[in-house]
């Protein structure tokens, strides 16, 4: 009986803490993409809204698109449409729930054994949601960005899986727990030695993430708005919400496999607060240098991006993983 | 509908083809799409993404200014035409006065030849930096356009400093440029000639055109995302631009010299040093970086004729009613587009009998569908941008 | 061109940053020198230069009711009537004076073209471009400005600019 108890509160928490970090998340990536944006740009920003440095500015966007029409076009496969929003914002609430934050008791939601092997499958789930709203539109702008979006997937996920093999034979375990502990033992980050899995890593989540310059499936100038081009109101919103807290999650796993997670030289690991914050940090470098690359280059082709996955990436990949485990057995 | 993926796709070299039954796709790119550049409507057959056919339908925008030239007075016009090329107002009207003012068998005073001078290539800068801004953005990335359009504002400004118009100027008079503000008693004193300071203005901003120019080349010319979308798309041989009409930069950039300022006689280019920007490839990326080079050279003619602006006189004696006598007339000007042409013809009246215009984006939009055939659906984006039309420039 | 892959990326990453630093810093010290091209329109005021051409002022004592400008703009929005006014001779037996009078003098904003015809032919100086800009109106009708509404923006004509040497 307490038992039960105690089992349904720590799963209320848990699901409060998702519910309340995945907007805040969503909104403060949001807002920092709008102001870095125009900074890079020579513009201000938005600076209206809430009085100082207009911080109002996605509250108010959000409300606007809680306030629009929901529109379903009349040839859209009704039911596929309506919940296509919602998978990739499922995807990216399964995602946190396996990011440590620190090595205390309640340092990570779930620590699972095979907690990378989770994140990677979960990851793609987001690609479905994206395919199926792509599919269910009716509109042949967002069937192409639904195609691309999967032609991106089955390119990319490859690299990233394989760049974290790396990872995986040098710490000898699955779980992100696990991985972070290892780097924390051996006080070095694994970027370290596993420098060219980072970059691969990177180099796939971004396309991975759709962001510039593998931003194919949207495409602006090309397909409208790609997958999203029929989209309005509220579940625009939740595509556009699980963008950016996609990022944030995509970082953060880039952070604990490869930056060293919530551990800093010289920070108590045992901390959940100092924990949460050396997190945040490091990933919100990350979320930078992905904020940067959008604002300065264009995007590839459909094809050289399969190019650059199927010649460049995987054999590089496959040559870390090789390299790897020969120095694992060999050292 | 089925498309596969792999059947489209030319990975490198090696052509992947596998024997899967894809129907055809009828897309129609327009006329409302971020990069039609307003209103042209390609309808495309697509075979997933590789387009295997494409008809460009044109017409949206037609606003008949041909009829139109026909029932309003030469001054009338003035104000009309400017407005077929928007992003280069100014330098539509010349060639059109030119017309008229051979015609009449006026000259314009060495002065108002110098200005008009310096303010077409005032309008091919800024006409030129709006597709250093839409390229980039059309390929992804939106920095660029920034950038552009700073440095591009502050050359709207001179326009409006002289002419009272960022956009539509209607500056040029038949034997001059507007002399006076109005034309009774008072303001007869008050001369539209350049206003004070504009030179020292001019100076400074051309010098922010160059440094933006400079900005732009390290965002953007070295990047090498942007050389793998544009070296070697859109290959436009010379033999085959010139049979479709094609001129401007989009011709240059295919290794010709083919430039009106040099060759024709409408304004004073011969007493300036300027070179001819040359493309080697004919490739996306040299149509880009010709017009780059334009903006150099362009700034390079104004720092010449604002050093040696000569005095005196701003328009030539005409009369208060213009009458434009019988006869009929072709003249040329190099526009930032490319050529633009009036045919005029006048029966003696005060507005002309037939007013033919060639505009430059018409004719560089002709080889559309032969350009775009067998392209994939965003090499079509990059080619269009690159020939960078203007659609009230193509519908007129 | 012998840069090694990747250099391009990098050199534009740095315009960008730069970028960001310039702006941060002009942002900063509350300068913005060089780097907005813009207003902060509601707030600051936009000062146009003084031939810009914004709205027509009219001069009704000027005008003399003589149609050239209603004529002569290109898409004729420009709608004029007036009548003959007699004045009383001043002593007896003196002519009788007649002066054209305005009765109703509209410019259609929402069909003019801003082109300046109708400022450079009226002869007696009665119209006047002013770089005033804000008379947006929620109905097209709006637009419509009657001999009044045209008196009042000759307040804000702007003297003439002086003229480069
Ligand atoms: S500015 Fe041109 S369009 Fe407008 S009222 Fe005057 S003549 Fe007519
Ligand atoms: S041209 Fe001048 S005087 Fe004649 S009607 Fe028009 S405003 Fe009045």
């Amino acid at each position: 009986m307490t038992l039960a108890i105690v089992f349904w509160a720590e799963l209320a928490i848990k699901i409060g803490i998702i519910a309340v970090a995945v907007p805040a998340i969503g909104m403060v990536l949001g807002f920092a993409e709008m102001k870095l944006s125009a900074h890079m740009q020579s513009r201000i920003g938005p600076y209206f809204a809430g009085g100082r440095f207009g911080w109002m500015q996605l509250m108010a966007d959000g409300l606007k698109f809680m306030q629009k029409e929901d529109i379903i076009p009349a040839d859209a496969d009704r039911p596929v449409f309506r919940w296509a929003p919602a998978l990739p914002l499922i995807g990216t609430m399964a995602l946190l729930v396996i990011i440590p934050i620190s090595a205390a008791e309640f340092g990570i939601i779930q620590d699972l054994e095979v907690g990378i092997f989770y994140a990677l499958a979960i990851s793609s789930l987001s690609t479905i949601g994206v395919l199926m709203a792509g599919w269910s539109s009716a509109n042949k702008y967002s069937l192409m960005g639904g195609l691309r979006a999967a032609g991106q997937l089955i390119a990319y996920e490859l690299p990233l899986v394989l760049a974290v093999v790396g990872v995986v034979i040098q710490a000898g375990t699955m779980s992100m727990q696990g991985i972070v502990e290892a780097q924390t033992a051996q006080a070095w980050p694994y970027v370290v030695t596993q420098f060219l899995g980072f970059a691969i890593f990177f180099v796939a989540a971004l396309a991975e993430l759709n962001r510039i310059p593998f931003d194919m499936p949207i495409a602006e100038s090309e397909l409208v708005m790609g997958y999203v081009t029929e989209y309005s109101g509220f579940r625009f919103l939740f595509f556009f919400l699980a963008e950016y807290v996609n990022m944030f999650t995509m970082s953060a796993i880039a952070v604990t496999l490869f930056l060293g997670g919530y551990w800093f030289w010289g920070i108590p690991t045992d901390s959940a607060l100092l924990g949460v914050i050396v997190l945040l940090a490091k990933s919100f470098v990350l979320v930078f240098i992905m904020i940067w690359f959008r604002w300065t280059f264009p995007r590839f082709r459909e094809d050289q991006l399969q190019t650059l996955a199927w010649k460049w990436l995987i054999p590089l990949a496959v040559l870390n993983v090789i390299a790897t485990g020969a120095f694992k057995v060999l050292l | 509908m089925v498309i596969e993926q792999d059947t489209t796709f030319q990975i490198s070299e090696v052509a992947v083809s596998v024997e899967i039954e894809t129907p055809d796709m009828t897309l129609n790119i327009g006329p409302q799409h971020p990069s039609t550049h307003g209103v042209l409507r390609l309808i495309a057959k697509v075979d997933g993404e590789k387009v295997t056919d494409v008809k460009p339908v044109i017409g949206y925008m037609h606003r008949g200014y041909e009829k139109l030239a026909e029932v309003r007075t030469y001054p009338q016009i003035t104000s009309i035409v400017n407005r077929i090329d928007w992003v280069s107002g100014f330098a539509n009207e010349i060639p059109f006065i030119v017309a008229a003012e051979r015609l009449m068998g006026v000259e314009a005073p060495e002065r108002a030849q110098w200005v008009r001078l310096v303010l077409s290539e005032m309008a091919r800068i800024s006409s030129h930096l709006i597709f250093m801004a839409s390229y980039p953005l059309e390929l992804g990335a939106a920095t660029p356009l920034f950038f552009a359009l700073r440095a591009r504002e502050r050359v709207l400004d001179l326009l409006e400093s002289v002419t009272g118009g960022r956009f539509h100027p209607n500056f040029n008079r038949i034997g001059g440029i507007k002399p006076v503000y109005g034309s009774g008693p008072t303001t007869k004193k008050t001369s539209m000639d350049v206003p004070a300071g504009f030179l020292a203005e001019t100076r400074d901003a051309m010098d922010k055109v160059l440094g933006t120019c400079r900005e732009i080349e390290d965002l953007v010319a070295g990047n090498e995302i942007f050389l793998a979308r544009t070296k070697g798309i859109g290959v436009l041989p010379v033999e085959v631009g010139a049979d479709y009409g094609v001129s401007g930069p989009n011709l240059r950039a295919s290794g010709t010299d083919f430039d009106l300022r040099k060759k024709a006689d409408y304004l004073p280019y011969d007493q300036f040093d300027f070179d001819v920007a040359v493309g080697e490839n004919g490739d996306c990326y040299d149509r880009w970086l010709v017009r780059l080079q334009e903006i150099r050279e362009a700034v390079k003619i104004i720092q010449q004729a604002i050093d040696g602006l000569p005095s005196g006189p701003i328009q030539a004696k005409v009369p208060k009613v213009i009458k434009v006598p019988k006869g009929e007339t072709y003249v040329r000007a190099e526009n930032p587009k490319g050529e633009m042409g009036y045919h005029l013809i006048s029966e003696g009246g005060s507005g002309p009998y037939r007013l033919k215009i060639r505009s430059a984006s018409f004719s560089n939009i002709s080889m559309l569908a032969w350009i775009l055939e067998g392209a994939i659906i965003p090499d079509i984006i990059a080619i269009m941008g690159s020939l960078d039309f203007v659609l009230g420039d193509v519908d007129r | 061109m012998n840069k090694p892959l990747g250099y391009g990326l990098l050199v534009g990453m740095k315009v960008t940053f730069k970028t960001m630093l310039q702006t941060w810093m002009s942002i900063a010290t509350g300068g913005r020198k060089g780097l907005q091209s813009t207003v902060n329109y509601p707030k600051v005021k936009e000062v146009p230069v003084a031939r810009a051409r914004g709205v027509i002022a009219l001069d009704q004592e000027n005008c003399t009711v003589c149609m050239l400008c209603a004529r002569q703009c290109p898409d004729w929005c420009i709608y004029i009537e007036g009548h003959k006014e007699h004045k009383e001779p001043t002593s007896p037996g003196g002519r009788v004076r007649k002066r054209s009078t305005l009765d109703r003098f509209d410019i259609d904003y929402a069909l003019c073209m801003y082109c300046g015809i109708c400022v450079e032919v009226c002869p007696f100086d009665a119209l006047y471009w002013t770089p005033e800009y804000e008379y947006s109106e929620l109905a097209m009708g709006d637009m419509l400005h009657d001999m009044d509404r045209l008196q009042d923006w000759m307040s804000t004509v702007p003297d003439a600019p002086e003229i480069e040497k």
